[in-house]
């Protein structure tokens, strides 16, 4: 049991933390918990979580406040978990720096979900990696070939590195800014109207129906997020 | 017919009942009456206040004239003094009656010596009686002081008496509307002893008057007046006694007075006479002057005298009509049978006899007509109306052009004569002249047309009457086609000035109806208030060539806003002072008026039927004078109308606030019944279902155990969405919907929309038929999708399972057309209109949500200037329409140059 992962809860409220704290323990997480932002970071800096859920309405302090800190000197995954659902929260909180963003209330699935791709974030993202998957979709980083079902898919140098950076980050919702910043560069990063269009562009040539896509989801007002879904077995 | 008159008359009835109420909340008014200076009023005054001042009444003093005499001085001992106003006038400083201190200070008596002084100029009022209103009707008390010579009715009396004229009068309204008037008394002998010992104070350049005025039958006259005056007002005080306990021994009868009033100075008198035949018969009495057609042309002093004597009857109380016909005589009779006048009052004939022969008299025509009213002549004129001398100078100034045509005339027909001479008689001839005396009447009125008559006699006499070339005549019967000839040139020319002035009368009568037709129909086609009066005030300026300052009142206060609502003209200080006493007060004011006369500006209140609406500042042109009263009385009319415009839009303003008001509570009622409801009914589910987990009585076995789990994740999932609707609904609901538009691809917001109902549409078919080539859409993606949301929901509520969904979109003329289509069974008829409103919910649909959903989708689309609608298609199955106008045209996305990912550089 004590072998489990590591992972801090900063949560004011009781009830929360008792739900949490049973589902958690019972997934196999080892659980420190904090009450207040100042008690949050002082057990991060001394136990160094492997992941840290984090509630927004703290009584000593803003949430986001405290993911800034934090960036400033880890690279912990950090699950914001908040009752604030505007997308403008949203997007501020992802910009500090946070991974990803559950909206109260939420299930446990949910949740576990989004622990194992952040999870997964922090163990893959060893260098050397040569290709990246997600459901029918493929990337060999080297030789940049884009395969659907094991066909290529001819993409442009944009859409390709837009693809790889969703890719890289599958499950895990990146802000427009973000995207913007990564794939045209810091200038970009007010132009949505760009990154909409490459997408539905994209879409187009990845999925069946654009219209109903299966593959990259859009969070309205917040930004995309392609999939986990796990690698489709060969064709064939 | 007895049994009528013991009771009082209900009229009177009301009368009274109004009085008091006017009476309620204003202040008493309380005059110390004496029949000339040095009787002790002051005085008398001044020990009264300190009476009260006992019995522990706030009395102040607001200013007493104590002319130096220790004896009154010392009588003001230590009552509380109001400070003077000084006012400084041609280097003078006078002292006066501080108003608006009075006004702040509020006491509850206040002492004013000497109710007919004129206050010194650039005072808020000219006279004091005026201020003394003001502090009655801010519900002060007053005690004042008031000699019988400065009674307005008996001004001329006391002239007659004394031979002094005094200038400074109060009108009788004032002093009828005393509460109590005491009399100071004192025996002449006594009073002349007192001026001997000089306890009198007479302003010095008053001695020499001093000596005419102070004589003993003058006093003992005055004396005599001052005790009828106060006897009259008791008596009228017993009267209403008997009146109100019908007390009815002896009924005066329903008598009323009718005095007619005309421009000429003697009417002032004739006005005195019938206030003082009223006031002793307690009878109405109204003042009258007829406009004939000639009174649209009276000189301009003959017509300020006209007003001036209609303003004087107003207000020594009279009603005051003004009536228009051609004849005088037969208009006065029939306003005075219409209106069961009992006695006419005329002036006296002024003119000679001859005058009456040639014209007919008026008074005759009266006395003759008048059947069983009485009809009084008393000294005075009978010029109501009637051309009287100033008549003469009536006439349109006569160009000297006019003279020169009379002689061009008479020379024409002196030739045209010469020529037809030998073929016609003497008579035709002059027909000939004739023609030429009509034609000089028509163009140029009165003088010319006589000197052409005069012209032609002597042209005829001198060319055509033999012996031809002199003014000799040798058969005397030619003197009689002279004087026929000289006689018919009068008559034309008096017709003609006649037919003139009726047509310049009408003309202005005509344009005064047709302005007034003009503001209504403007005022009638306007519907915002501003729209209003800037009609109003565009009308006013261009009619009065003025410029003009329109200021209304704020609905929600009550009080005068004090910025121009409408008009060209910016106010200063002493404007804006006029202007709020015309909307306080309900009365003209300012230039060419007895209050604040010292503006630049003529002030009028904007009437309603509660009070005032607004004010009108006017200032008039460079060189115009000030109004007069024609204009005025035609201004009148101009602002009731757009008191009356004003006011409707109000009423209708107010009627519609309240509609909202019913609504909303309306709204609110039914969102806590809907709210409530649909809270408690998952709340209740999620309770029960946890309490049964939790019992450990309840044996369940594994399969129940999670129908319970279930339930409690089913009915919280519905909570949420509940709780989500309704924030939404608040955030659209109050205004505050701030909407960041972006430029988005209809696909993608219809795509993450799909993407979240996934489950909730698991199993429908659903299709997408986006045009190719639509255009990015101006909208806020997040409140967008949310439509699109809680349509696709809508339609899965309100569908059997299996049923189809469609998402079309494509381009429209003005912007872009989405809709969702179910093949479901459609809406019920009739609820197309009402499926947007808020709480609505559709027959049959009671489990499913509040009734926001599509009130959120409405909302969200009116939000970004889009239309939504609902309605059947004829093949079966609902559709959701909505029409998005473009927002301009969508930014460009620079294209990448060709290329494939496979040739980037590593």
């Amino acid at each position: 049991m004590s072998e489990g992962p590591l992972v801090l809860l900063v949560e004011d409220e009781p009830q929360m933390r008792r739900f949490l704290r049973a589902t958690l323990t019972s997934h196999g997480f080892r659980l420190i918990e904090a009450e207040t932002s100042k008690d949050g970071m002082m057990q991060a800096t001394a136990h160094n979580p492997e992941i840290i859920l984090l509630d927004l309405g703290l009584p000593d302090g803003d949430g986001i406040d405290l993911t800034r800190e934090l960036r400033t000197w880890t690279n912990t995954p950090i699950i914001v978990i908040s009752a604030r659902g505007r997308e403008a929260d949203k997007v501020e909180a992802l910009d500090a720096g946070a991974d990803d963003y559950l909206t109260k209330p939420f299930g446990v699935n949910e949740l576990m979900a989004r622990i194992r791709v952040a999870q997964r974030r922090t163990r893959e993202t060893a260098p050397g990696e040569t290709a990246l998957s997600a459901g029918p979709l493929k990337v060999d980083l080297q030789k940049r070939i884009v395969t659907l079902r094991g066909e290529e898919v001819h993409l442009t140098p944009l859409e390709y590195r837009l693809v790889v950076l969703l890719l890289k980050h599958r499950g895990k919702v990146l802000t427009h800014r973000q995207i913007l910043k990564e794939v045209w560069g810091p200038t970009y990063a007010g132009q949505t109207h760009y990154l909409r269009v490459y997408m539905a562009q994209l879409r187009r040539k990845l999925e069946p129906d654009p219209a109903q896509p299966k593959l990259v989801t859009t969070e309205p007002g917040v930004g995309y997020r392609l999939r986990d879904l796990p690698e489709d077995p060969p064709a064939e | 017919m007895r049994a009528d008159d013991e009771r009082p008359d209900p009229t009177e009835l009301l009368d009274r009942v109004k009085a008091e109420q006017a009476r309620e909340g204003r202040g008493a008014l309380k005059i110390f009456f004496g029949a000339a200076p040095g009787v002790g009023k002051t005085y008398s005054m001044l020990e009264s206040a300190h009476r009260l001042r006992a019995e522990g009444i706030d009395v102040v003093v607001g200013c007493i004239e104590t002319h130096g005499r220790k004896e009154t001085e010392a009588l003001v001992g230590d009552l509380p003094m109001l400070p003077r106003k000084v006012i400084e006038h041609r280097g003078a400083k006078l002292h006066e009656l501080d108003l608006e201190g009075a006004l702040a200070k509020h006491p509850g008596v206040l002492l004013v010596d000497e109710l007919a002084h004129t206050n010194a100029p650039g005072s808020v009022h000219k006279k004091r009686w005026q201020d003394v209103m003001d502090l009655l009707d801010a519900g002060i008390d007053v005690h004042t002081t008031l000699n019988v010579q400065h009674v307005e009715s008996l001004n001329d009396v006391v002239r007659e008496v004394t031979g002094i004229r005094v200038r400074e009068t109060v009108p009788d309204a004032v002093i009828e509307r005393a509460d109590d008037i005491e009399l100071v008394d004192l025996p002449p002998d006594e009073l002349l002893q007192r001026l001997g010992e000089g306890k009198v104070y007479v302003a010095e350049q008053a001695e020499r008057a001093k000596e005419r005025f102070f004589r003993r039958g003058n006093l003992l006259a005055l004396r005599e007046l001052a005790l009828r005056r106060t006897a009259q007002r008791v008596d009228a005080d017993v009267q209403a006694y008997r009146r109100d306990h019908a007390i009815d021994a002896t009924w005066a009868a329903g008598e009323r007075i009718l005095v007619c009033v005309g421009p000429a100075p003697a009417s002032a008198g004739l006005v005195r006479a019938a206030r003082r035949m009223a006031g002793g018969l307690r009878a109405p009495w109204i003042a009258v002057s007829v406009e004939s057609p000639s009174s649209g042309g009276l000189p301009a002093d003959a017509q300020r005298r006209l007003d001036g004597h209609l303003a004087l009857a107003e207000s020594l109380g009279a009603e005051v009509a003004r009536l228009a016909g051609d004849s005088v005589a037969v208009s006065l009779l029939s306003f005075a049978k219409k209106r069961n006048v009992t006695r006419i009052i005329v002036g006296k004939p002024t003119h000679s006899r001859l005058r009456d022969i040639l014209r007919g008299s008026l008074v005759d025509t009266i006395v003759r007509g008048s059947g069983s009213i009485d009809v009084l002549v008393t000294s005075g004129s009978d010029d109501v109306g009637e051309r009287s001398d100033e008549a003469r100078t009536l006439a349109p100034a006569t160009p000297m052009t006019g003279y020169w045509a009379a002689l061009a005339a008479v020379a024409i027909a002196t030739t045209a004569s010469a020529l037809v001479q030998r073929y016609l008689d003497l008579a035709d001839l002059v027909m000939l002249y004739l023609l030429a005396i009509v034609g000089v009447a028509v163009r140029w009125g009165r003088g010319p047309s006589i000197a052409t008559a005069a012209l032609s006699v002597l042209a005829v006499d001198f060319f055509f009457v033999p012996p031809f070339y002199t003014l000799a005549v040798s058969d005397t019967r030619h003197f009689l086609t002279f004087a026929m000839m000289f006689l018919v040139g009068i008559f034309i020319s008096g017709l003609m000035l006649r037919i003139r002035r009726q047509e310049r009368a009408s003309r202005l009568r005509e344009e005064r109806t047709a302005s007034l037709y003009a503001l209504a129909r403007d005022l009638g086609s306007q519907r915002s208030e501003d729209a209003l009066v800037e009609v109003a005030a565009r009308q006013v300026e261009s009619m009065f060539d003025a410029k003009v300052a329109l200021l209304v009142s704020d609905p929600e206060t009550g009080r005068l806003s004090e910025t121009v609502r409408a008009g060209g003209e910016h106010l200063a200080g002493q404007e804006l002072t006029v202007a709020r006493w015309v909307f306080e007060h309900g009365k003209p004011a300012g230039l060419g008026t007895d209050t604040l006369a010292g503006a630049q500006v003529y002030a009028a209140p904007v009437p309603v039927s509660t009070g005032q609406v607004g004010a009108l500042v006017l200032r008039p042109r460079m060189g115009h004078g000030p109004l007069d009263a024609e204009q005025r009385t035609l201004l009148e009319a101009l602002l009731r109308q757009t008191g009356l415009a004003v006011e409707r839009g109000r009423l209708a303003e107010e009627a519609r606030a309240a509609a909202v008001r019913a609504k909303t509570e309306e709204l609110r009622s039914s969102l806590l019944s809907a709210v409530s409801h649909d809270l408690r009914t998952p709340l209740a589910g999620i309770t029960g279902a946890a309490t049964t987990l939790l019992d450990p009585i309840s044996q369940l076995d594994p399969l129940q155990r999670e129908e319970m789990l279930t339930t409690i994740c089913e009915e919280a999932e519905r909570l949420e969405r509940l709780v989500g609707n309704l924030l939404d609904m608040t955030r659209v609901d109050s205004g505050g919907l701030q909407i960041k538009r972006e430029w988005v691809p209809v696909e993608e917001m219809v795509g993450s929309a799909l993407t979240r109902l996934e489950k909730k549409l698991a199993g429908r078919p659903i299709s997408t038929r986006l045009d190719e080539d639509l255009p990015l859409v101006s909208v806020d993606p997040v409140l967008f999708e949310q439509v699109f949301i809680n349509l696709l929901e809508n339609a899965a509520k309100h569908t059997p399972p299996k049923c189809a969904l469609e998402i079309r979109a494509e381009r429209s003329p003005d912007g872009v057309v989405i809709e969702v289509r179910d093949d479901g069974p459609g809406l019920p008829k009739g609820i197309e209109e009402r499926i947007f409103e808020k709480f609505f919910r559709g027959p049959g649909a009671r489990a499913h949500g509040v009734g926001l959903g599509l009130a959120i989708c409405k909302g969200i689309v009116d939000a970004h200037g889009g239309t939504i609608t609902a309605h059947n298609r004829p093949e079966g199955g609902a559709t959701f329409r909505i029409r998005l106008p473009s927002e301009g045209e969508a930014p460009t996305v620079p294209e990448e140059p060709p290329g494939s990912s496979r040739e980037m550089k590593p």
